[in-house]
């Protein structure tokens, strides 16, 4: 049921033609607010902000390759309660995902929202973000880094790539979006594509007024030549992982350079917890019982529980896991979370027959049970 | 030196499998005295990361036992814990972790010779596994 219309691009501009679109789009109150990623007044710096002034959208810019944070966490924090106001929320298709993950653990709601998707050729980490749009200025290292497409796919600028999160990433167009906007396998000096994918995105699409036009016959072939180099990276990356982290020393070495600091919980749009077992007392031990384990071993890394905090974290939301990459961008010391979660979550998704964002009505599976399965885990009674 | 003895960490829950181990002991049944028994409310509340500090802290096995489908005392936490173990063994063995150290056994209240039986029969394949390696090593 999509309907496509275009959005035409002028003077090779996408960025100020889209910003036109969301200007439309807020200004004619078919919203209350929009949630979109801005240049912030602070140089090299993107965020997301709620506008509601069609008037203050000058730094908005949704296609730029930076992901400072998955949105889908203030997605939830305005969603949490019912506002009686419509909000349209441009999302990239891992934020989407990892909000569908929230809705089901009943921390955030699609009633009032509009999802617009974008299609997502990835973006840097923070660092190179940061020295990127710091020496360039932040839209013109968005122009730049668009303007060999849809020829060269790779999005990669000068010295800087992608994280590997995004060159892993299979899913760089939207699922679940109300309205998707399209720009892969599109002439994307000439003309954007708006897509209607819900009930909810035809409303709007014909409340705006959207010429229809078909969409271009080269997006799918795009796309899927695009889907899978990346699966083909992130097949190397699930078996240079695995093969990294084969035993319990070789993950010691792995998360070696970790400190504890947490940082990869914050940043997870998933970890659902309110309050994380580590921050409480729970493993916070008398301290005759960390000199009792120190007498045992001969010695004790302080502070313990790296590996049991990563492989906890692991039990308690690999199935969650969206793959957003968050994680590894958070790491004060370049540990590659990321790729280990990944890794994980692909089995233990598989083991449930379930995939992280794919629908709002699956339940996440440790959330459920048959009454008959797995028998294998209980000697085959059951 | 002696033979290993093993160390076994169980989560056992109030209303049957903790029962069935009293049950076995007032009834005089010889049982292994290796294993260091947890009782909890519901299996449905053994969350993955005890039993990941279990294993991690050197525990040669860890058994999860609760009662059988149907008999659970909050009608289905026994069924909730058997997807949290089902998850822990996708997970635990990709560290090269034996899956074998993780039991999980369904035992009624009436069922003092199978807890006996059980436990006896998880002493004997732990001690064939010999020691678990991490008790000794510094675990970052």
């Amino acid at each position: 049921m999509a309907k496509t219309a275009k959005i035409e691009v002028k003077e090779q501009n996408p960025v100020t033609s889209l910003r036109g679109f969301l200007q439309e789009l807020l200004g004619g109150g078919q919203v209350d607010g929009l949630l979109v990623a801005a240049h912030l007044p602070v140089k090299g710096s993107v965020m997301p902000v709620l506008v509601t002034d069609p008037q203050r959208m000058d730094g908005v810019d949704p296609l730029a390759p930076a992901f400072p944070i998955n949105a889908a966490k203030v997605v939830s924090r305005l969603t949490r309660k019912p506002t009686g106001q419509r909000l349209a929320v441009v999302l990239r298709p891992c934020e989407i995902r990892a909000f569908i993950e929230l809705v089901k653990l009943k921390q955030g709601s699609l009633d009032e929202v509009v999802l617009i998707g974008m299609d997502c050729l990835g973006a840097y980490g923070n660092v190179d973000y940061a020295r990127l749009a710091g020496e360039n200025g932040g839209q013109e290292t968005t122009l730049r880094f668009y303007r060999d497409l849809p020829s060269n796919m790779r999005g990669a600028l000068e010295d800087s790539e992608i994280s590997p999160a995004c060159k892993a990433c299979e899913h760089p167009v939207p699922e679940n979006a109300d309205l998707q906007v399209a720009f892969l396998g599109v002439p994307m000096d000439r003309m954007l594509l708006v897509q209607a994918r819900t009930e909810k995105g035809m409303e709007l699409f014909r409340k705006l007024r959207l010429t229809e036009c078909e969409e271009p016959k080269e997006r799918q072939a795009a796309v899927a030549e695009l889907v899978e180099g990346r699966r083909a990276y992130r097949d190397r990356m699930f078996e240079e992982t695995s093969r990294a982290t084969a035993d319990v020393e070789k993950l010691m070495e792995y998360l070696g350079r970790c400190v504890n600091c947490y940082n990869c919980r914050v940043a997870c749009p998933v970890c659902y917890c309110k309050e994380c077992v580590f921050v409480t007392d729970v493993f916070d031990h008398e301290p005759t019982q960390y000199l009792r384990w120190a007498r045992r071993k001969g010695l004790l890394k302080m502070p313990t529980d790296t590996v049991f905090y990563h492989l906890t974290r692991l039990a308690h939301m690999s199935t969650a896991c969206i793959g957003c990459g968050q994680c590894s961008n958070a790491c004060p010391n370049g540990v590659p979370v990321m790729e280990l979660f990944r890794t994980i979550a692909a089995h233990t998704q598989r083991a449930f027959d379930y995939e992280a964002g794919r629908s709002a009505e699956e339940p996440p599976p440790l959330s459920v049970f048959r009454e008959k399965e797995f028998s294998e885990v209980t000697g085959g009674k059951d | 030196m002696g033979e290993h003895e093993p160390k076994i960490i169980a989560f056992v829950c109030n209303w049957c499998t903790y029962t069935a181990a009293d049950l076995a002991g007032t009834s005089r049944l010889i049982q292994p005295p290796n294993v260091r028994m947890i009782r909890m409310m519901c299996t449905g509340m053994v969350d993955p990361k005890y039993i990941i500090k279990a294993l991690l802290e050197g525990a040669d096995a860890v058994l999860v036992s609760g009662c059988h489908p149907g008999d659970c005392h909050y009608i289905n936490g026994n069924l909730k814990a058997r997807r949290r173990i089902k998850l822990l063994k996708e997970i635990l063995p990709r560290f090269g972790l034996d899956e074998r150290r993780l039991k999980m056994t369904w035992i009624g209240a009436s069922e003092g010779i199978d807890f006996a039986e059980t436990i006896r029969g998880l002493v004997a394949e732990v001690k064939a596994l010999g020691p678990n390696a991490l008790r000794n090593q510094m675990v970052l």
